[in-house]
């Protein structure tokens, strides 16, 4: 059930309220299908069927249920939870059942969020400039374009016949097709078997938009975080999770990779997280650039914000919302990124309606489905082959929110038997303000190899090779350091003492990375690149004039060296990086 | 009005009885017991025929002969300006002996979501006055910091000092907001006496109350009744700051005695437990009283939150401090070790957060400085902490001369920069010049994290410049 129509579509079946639990509500001669819409109690709150037993109809109520009372009606609309998909969803913010929340404060007239009131998640009155891309008389199939409007200045939102209108490999003729004005409900183009194709579609959330096949995704979404790319990159298409306790900068993290990504669309979802946040991402994307063409940030975002003192019903749908719109401009050919904050508010919200559904629990009260949930989720994301031909990709990208940073809790462990990159968030790290605070010990990516031809082609031909460089004096560090904590650094051998203070510039300028300086917080793979060349320039010298007699103190105590670590905030990085090298071999190679 | 005889089961705070009506979730009730006392509850589920009522006063002396009454509303609150300077129990009714409350309106409780497009960011800064808070761990208007404490700790101390001293700067200054004024709104919850004492006095000495407002219910008060007082003292808040242009600042203490009175609610209703037996459900219920903190646009006012809670056996992996820290906006340490070494306040700022504070210093805000100067800061004493396990392993003498300076670091910070005592109040310039003097202890090429512009400035290049001499002493 879309709320572009729920005006016009006429209600039948109705049941009666039986109880109130919380979100929970129990109802009697229901005639429903599961996951059918339902409108309950005298105000017409929107909800789910979740569960029925005999005649007892069990719903999931999407806002707040106080002073709803047994006795009044439940109306059923007789179709499932879907969004309405057109021109619009950019540069809007929904809340997790895609009730835009801009319209909302206006039909409210309050700052506060209402019960009852219900909006179409696209407008359906604002008229688009409609340019066909095909002609009468022309085949077309499933998912197939047949024109474009212009939805922001980033992105042409195409105009695809509804992949449920034409079944596989049947192909119709275009009977009429007109450009112009129109709005998003009129008919822009008429097909021979009847279809009439408009600019909105309508698709149920818990259903994956189809596909022609899943592909091995080869090109890395280049995120501008120097750790991300540098060392545990993922791909477009891609899953990743980000686990971290509170205070570890997971929210940090994924707004720096809604910024910066080089995705053509973001879909952020802020499931049960802070408002505040909501409004920082509200407030600061339309006026920050995208780094791809200068254009507001917005112009290619959607926002779903279920914050976490909304109701938790909309909270378990949020995540569906989000990624529905995802696979929708996929379709359309292009890659998306869609950022989850936090997947395990999401897990907590099955959790509480399935505690109230008194369903057997699995883990720490989860409900057994949890793994299957999460599974369906990221088994959505990938790089396709849609079914008009075009290619498109779905990255996600999950925070988990691990109780007291134990990632050894169901919805971590779940979710890391799933996605193929895991950033791993560490307090310690945080709390000395080592930023992004991601472990580089125990964060992974399992898409390195495939993505290294890319690098080497665009970048540099040696990418690997350097990385793996910077890897091995991380470990060996990590080792070292064990003895530092016994002996001190002093009692160390000079040329350990020397692989500790490589080490401490990978940490100190390559992998810790200002998110509010203006320049370092957006490291093109380039600087990310000269930056590690830089710091090796510097072991290559150091150790030379080691072997050359000159003592540890000496080398450790030079001028040049310590401005690798302002290299993140430089914007002409290049020259830069040119005279530092040299000024670096210069000053060493006078010492001996 | 209907009045029903039907109660069927009394089981901990909870009554069951029999119907023939439909009666609202979350409705209020009224229960006359056959001594004439009457008891207050509210409507934890709804079925036909039957309700659950959760009893704030507890249901001690209800027997099956009581009269159960549904008022047919939800939960109110009677707000008016006229509350500021009174004292109230947990469930907002006067307790001081003062003048009947006339309200000027009567809000539900429950306080529907803010629209998060509605919301306005928050980044004016808040001077408390406190250097290990301004200095490292900002707060700002419309925030929620938590204060995470455990037993035995000087948190109430800390917080009194807050409540005194975040209000001066503002009236002082005034400049074109002088409309907006502050306000304090304290909702103590199953505190002792003597702590809820060393509140009000300090309220009265200081002359507080007038602009305070405050909730309290007591150790030995209805545990029911506390998960009923903080959502009274946030419909209070909301009113004074979105309707009357209010900075209201808002005290909570204890949220972990909040929490074990869900606990107990959960388990008397037999629900399937979370975590150590809390409720599945607690972080959104904690989340609905956490996020009804912030700034609304086109109002004046704002509504902070300083939560206090306890963490049971100093461990912040426990479900309270786990779930708070998720939802509020960064949090405050109060370090046992620290005390017992006699700092006021014994802030650990380490793990102590501020997640607003990037947007609410520099420039215009506090100082240019600020940022880098905090930063660095972290590092430095971060450094210093680590040196110190080695330390006592190998000796001072074993360390390099610049692992020594940062082991004085750490101790000149922690009795400079931190001990400041519960009396003194520093602005944001003195905290900060404290700060380099702090920082011109270790060579300028270790301040790896401050513009060379700022060092040039501030750097103190030998000990004659230090701006502020012996502050603490």
């Amino acid at each position: 059930m879309s709320k572009a129509e729920s005006t016009e579509t006429t209600i039948s079946e109705d049941g009666v309220i039986q109880s109130v639990s919380g979100p929970v509500v129990s109802a009697r001669d229901l005639d429903a299908r599961m996951n059918d819409v339902v409108y309950v109690g005298d105000e017409g709150l929107m909800g789910e069927v979740i569960e029925i037993e005999g005649d007892i109809t069990t719903v999931q109520v999407y806002e707040e249920t106080s002073g709803v009372a047994p006795g009044e009606p439940v109306e059923n609309t007789g179709e499932p939870l879907s969004v309405d998909l057109g021109p619009g969803m950019l540069d809007a913010i929904y809340d997790g059942v895609q009730r835009p929340l801009d319209v909302l404060e206006g039909k409210m007239g309050s700052p506060y969020l209402d019960r009852g009131v219900d909006a179409p998640g696209i407008d359906l009155e604002k008229e688009w400039e409609f340019e066909p891309t095909v002609e009468v008389g022309d085949e077309v199939g499933r998912g197939d374009v047949v024109g474009v409007v212009e939805e922001t200045v980033t992105i042409d939102h195409k105009v695809m016949v509804p992949p449920d209108a034409l079944e596989e490999d049947e192909t119709t003729e275009v009977t009429a097709i007109e450009a112009g004005s129109f709005d998003v409900t009129e008919t822009v183009a008429e097909l021979a078997n009847g279809t009439d194709v408009s600019m909105h579609q309508e698709w149920p959330v818990r259903e994956a938009r189809p596909s022609e096949n899943k592909k091995t995704p080869r090109t890395p979404l280049v995120s501008g975080q120097r750790i991300l790319d540098g060392l545990f990159p993922i791909a477009k298409g891609g899953t990743a999770a980000i686990p971290g306790p509170f205070g570890s900068g997971k929210t940090v993290t994924q707004h720096q990779l809604a910024k910066y990504a080089d995705a053509d669309i973001i879909v952020y979802v802020g499931c049960g997280e802070r408002g505040n946040e909501m409004t920082e991402v509200i407030e600061d994307f339309p006026e920050l650039e995208d780094p791809a063409n200068g254009n507001p940030l917005m112009a290619r975002t959607s926002l779903i914000a279920n914050t976490s003192n909304m109701p938790v019903a909309a909270r378990e749908s949020c995540i569906y919302t989000g990624i529905t719109i995802a696979e929708y401009y996929r379709d359309m050919g292009y890659d998306v990124a869609l950022m989850a904050d936090s997947t395990s508010r999401w897990a907590e919200a099955m959790r509480e309606i399935s505690s109230r559904l008194e369903e057997m629990p699995g883990e720490e009260g989860y409900p057994a489905y949890l793994a299957a949930r999460l599974a369906q989720f990221y088994e959505r994301a990938g790089y396709f082959e849609n079914v008009n031909g075009t290619e498109g990709s779905v990255s996600a990208i999950g925070a988990v929110s691990p109780p007291g940073g134990d990632f050894s809790e169901p919805v971590t462990q779940n979710t890391l038997r799933i996605v193929k990159t895991f950033w791993a968030l560490d307090a310690d790290l945080a709390e000395r303000r080592h930023f992004p605070s991601i472990n580089w010990n125990e964060s992974y990516s399992l898409y390195k190899d495939q993505l290294d031809p890319w690098f080497e082609d665009e970048v540099a031909d040696d990418w690997a090779t350097k990385r793996q460089w910077a890897v091995d004096v991380l470990d060996e560090e990590t080792e070292l350091q064990e003895i530092v904590q016994l002996v001190g650094k002093d009692a160390l051998p000079d040329d350990q003492q020397l692989t500790l203070e490589v080490a401490r510039y990978l940490r100190e300028a390559y992998l810790q990375q200002n998110a509010f300086h203006p320049v370092d917080t957006f490291c093109p793979p380039e600087k990310t690149y000269l930056m590690l060349t830089t710091i090796e320039t510097f072991n290559d010298e150091a150790f030379k004039a080691l072997e050359a007699g000159v003592p540890v103190e000496e080398i450790v105590d030079t001028e040049a060296a310590p401005r690798i670590n302002r290299i993140g905030v430089q914007e002409d990085y290049e020259e830069y990086v040119e005279e530092l090298k040299s000024e670096i071999a210069e000053e060493l190679r006078s010492l001996y | 009005m209907k009045e029903y005889q039907t109660i069927t089961e009394i089981s901990g705070p909870l009554v069951y009885a029999e119907v023939d009506e439909s009666i609202g979730y979350d409705e209020i009730v009224e229960i006359e017991t056959a001594q004439g006392e009457t008891l207050r509850g509210q409507v934890l589920e709804s079925s036909e025929g039957v309700v659950a009522i959760q009893v704030f006063e507890g249901t001690s002396g209800i027997d099956q002969n009581a009269s159960v009454r549904f008022l047919g509303e939800t939960m109110k609150m009677p707000v008016t300006e006229d509350l500021l300077g009174r004292v109230l129990d947990g469930s907002g009714r006067p307790i001081d002996d003062g003048p009947e409350i006339v309200p000027e309106e009567r809000q539900d409780i429950v306080g529907a979501a803010i629209n998060p497009y509605s919301r306005e960011y928050p980044e004016e800064f808040i001077e408390t006055g406190v250097s290990a808070i301004d200095g490292m761990n900002t707060l700002v208007r419309g925030q929620k910091l938590p204060i995470f404490s455990s037993s035995g700790q000087p948190h109430s101390e800390l917080a009194m000092q807050i409540a005194r001293q975040a209000s001066v700067p503002e009236e002082e200054e005034g400049d074109d907001e002088e409309s907006s004024e502050f306000a304090v709104i304290f909702g103590a919850m199953g505190i002792t006496q003597e702590e809820a004492n060393e509140f009000m006095e300090d309220f009265e000495r200081t002359g507080a109350l007038e602009r305070s407002v405050v909730f309290m219910n007591l150790a030995d008060d209805p545990a029911v009744e506390r998960t009923v007082t903080p959502r009274m003292v946030l419909t209070t808040a909301e009113y004074l700051a979105f309707e009357k242009d209010y900075h209201v600042l808002v005290i909570l203490t204890d949220m972990t005695n909040y929490c074990e009175a869900l606990r107990e609610i959960g388990a008397a209703r037999e629900e399937v437990p979370g975590r150590r037996g809390y409720p599945g459900y607690m972080y959104t219920d904690l989340a609905q009283l956490y996020e009804r903190a912030g700034r609304i646009q086109g109002r004046e006012g704002s509504v902070t939150q300083i939560p206090i809670l306890t963490m049971p056996g100093d461990d912040d992996t426990h479900p309270i401090p786990d779930l708070t820290g998720y939802i509020t906006e960064g949090q405050i340490y109060v370090d046992p070790d620290l005390n017992s070494q006699g700092l006021q306040p014994p802030i650990n700022v380490l793990p102590s957060l501020s997640r607003l504070m990037d947007d609410g210093i520099g420039e215009g805000l506090t100082r240019e400085d600020h940022a880098d100067v905090k930063d660095q800061m972290f590092a430095a004493y971060a450094e210093g902490e680590d040196l110190r396990d080695l330390v006592n392993i190998v000796g001072r003498e074993a360390l390099s001369e610049l692992d020594n300076k940062y082991l004085d670091f750490a101790d000149a910070f922690e009795s400079e920069f931190v001990d400041q005592g519960f009396d003194q109040n520093r602005d944001i310039e003195e905290t900060l010049e404290i700060g380099w003097d702090l920082l011109s202890m270790l060579p300028k090429d270790a301040l790896n994290r401050i513009d060379e512009e700022f060092i040039e400035e501030y750097y103190r290049e030998d000990d004659s410049e230090r701006q502020v001499v012996e502050a603490a002493d």
